[in-house]
């Protein structure tokens, strides 16, 4: 499955809780594409996949960033 | 009659001592000096000159706290003053040679908007300096003065400066200490050519104090028969001097103990912190400063948090974007990969100077977990 969230315009932690709700309903190696302009999430998107057993990887697409998100195990995460 | 205390408004509980109330006997020194040491000290007149030997008695008290000579410190507007003040007197004596300044990516802010060349150099995630980049960075060509903080007012995390001055020495590069967030809360590396310090981190006023070690090429701004040896434009207010010396002396009985029984109430933060589902506590559990604490809760906002606190009688600091004047949050907890949004940053008073300190602690503590909850629920994010 995959989900999309466009959180362009929003600030922090907005975009994170969106990203959470979204990945909430899926399943190990599901993904989630989140675009986002918010300077804070190029932090906090990261962070929360890493405190969360996610993979996440960046691209700048000019004014705003997209992340792919793979959602990882929830037994090792 | 005396007045009665409302007993529905319990005291307030400061945990954002970065710039906290001053030592008592300071405060009374401060009251004093305006009196007694109001004139310009470059006066030639029987005022001036008191305010003079006001400022001699005081600085001589701030050179033994630093383990400096009273010749080689000067006084500054604020820490970050001092600190900007020393790294440019440096590049200056040094431009023949360079005109790069290496630092971490962690150091302070102000330091990191200096003009390049500059290199910030990677911290792990505790906040600790990668020292063979460090070494690195300050072997390249070009490089005119290298500066880290001892510790990192932010998260704690203290640095391990055998191997990052020795890299400095190796290089033949000048080592500037920046310990504004740690002088008077921990004992002193003696590492450094040149120490930027701010007396406000032990209940003094903020001060800025610089020390450039005899020998040490320095050019500053203006001449060195001028005020605070050519390192500023005018000499300091004599009154936050004298306040300034008295409370680092004021300290110095509790020092020790202070610094103990401070190291313990963030252990107890840590802990109680951890235990809250999805809230990360940051920086090194151990070799850290005593009195800072640092952590971050998902799925609520910097600002509210600090307002819930706020409203329970607990003033903490945050270092997320949302509370800040900008969009950028801390550069700190992006700089260690830290999440950035519902942080918390808690810098402890002397406890010897708030002794309802450790109660407070408690009570923050055991309102945590609830203070979250309710922040949580408030913006539909509890079942996340």
């Amino acid at each position: 499955m995959r989900e999309f969230v466009d959180a362009r315009g929003q600030k922090c932690p907005l975009p994170v809780i969106r990203l959470a709700r979204a990945a909430k309903v899926l399943d190990p190696g599901d993904r989630v594409l989140v675009l986002a302009d918010d300077p804070a999430a190029r932090h906090d998107i990261p962070a929360w996949a890493r405190l969360k057993g996610h993979v996440v990887t960046l691209s700048d697409e000019g004014a705003h960033t997209a992340y792919e998100i793979v959602i990882g195990d929830p037994a090792s995460g | 009659m005396p007045s009665p205390t409302p007993e529905s408004t319990p005291a307030r509980v400061l945990l954002d001592a970065a710039q906290g109330p001053l030592d008592p006997v300071a405060r009374d020194t401060l009251l004093a000096a305006v009196d007694a040491g109001w004139a310009d000290p470059r006066r030639l007149h029987r005022e001036g000159r008191q305010a003079a030997l006001l400022l001699d008695r005081a600085r001589e008290l701030l050179a033994d706290g630093l383990g400096v000579r009273p010749d080689e410190l000067s006084l500054h507007p604020s820490g970050t003053h001092a600190l900007l003040t020393g790294v440019r007197g440096l590049r200056r004596a040094r431009r023949r040679v360079g005109e790069a300044l290496v630092t971490s990516v962690i150091d302070q802010a102000a330091l990191l908007r200096e003009p390049a060349p500059l290199t910030g150099v990677p911290v792990d995630a505790s906040g600790r300096l990668d020292d063979s980049a460090w070494r690195t960075a300050v072997s390249a060509a070009g490089v005119a003065v290298a500066a880290l903080a001892v510790a990192n007012g932010e998260i704690g995390t203290t640095q391990h400066l055998d191997a990052a001055a020795q890299a400095c020495v190796d290089a033949g590069v000048p080592l500037l200490l920046d310990a504004t967030s740690a002088w008077g809360r921990l004992p002193l590396p003696l590492h450094g050519q040149v120490y930027a310090a701010d007396a406000a981190s032990f209940a003094g006023p903020p001060l800025g104090v610089l020390a450039v070690r005899t020998g040490t090429r320095f050019a500053a701004e203006g001449p060195v028969s001028g005020p605070e040896r050519g390192r500023e434009p005018a000499p300091p207010l004599v009154p936050l001097a004298l306040a300034a010396a008295e409370a680092w002396q004021q300290g110095a009985a509790a020092r020790a103990h202070d610094t103990d029984v401070a190291a313990a109430l963030v252990d107890r933060i840590r802990m109680a912190a951890a235990g809250v589902p999805d809230v990360e506590v940051v920086g090194d559990p151990v070799e850290r400063l005593p009195h800072v604490v640092t952590f971050s809760a998902l799925y609520v906002d910097g600002e509210t948090l600090v307002h819930e606190f706020d409203r329970r009688g607990f003033a903490v600091a945050s270092g997320s974007a949302c509370t800040a004047d900008t969009l950028e949050p801390s550069h700190v907890l992006a700089g260690i990969g830290a999440l950035t949004h519902g942080n918390v940053r808690i810098t402890l008073p002397l406890p010897s100077l708030h002794p309802t300190l450790t109660d407070g602690v408690e009570r923050f503590c055991a309102e945590l977990p609830d203070v979250i909850a309710t922040v949580r629920a408030h913006l539909g994010t509890d079942r996340l």
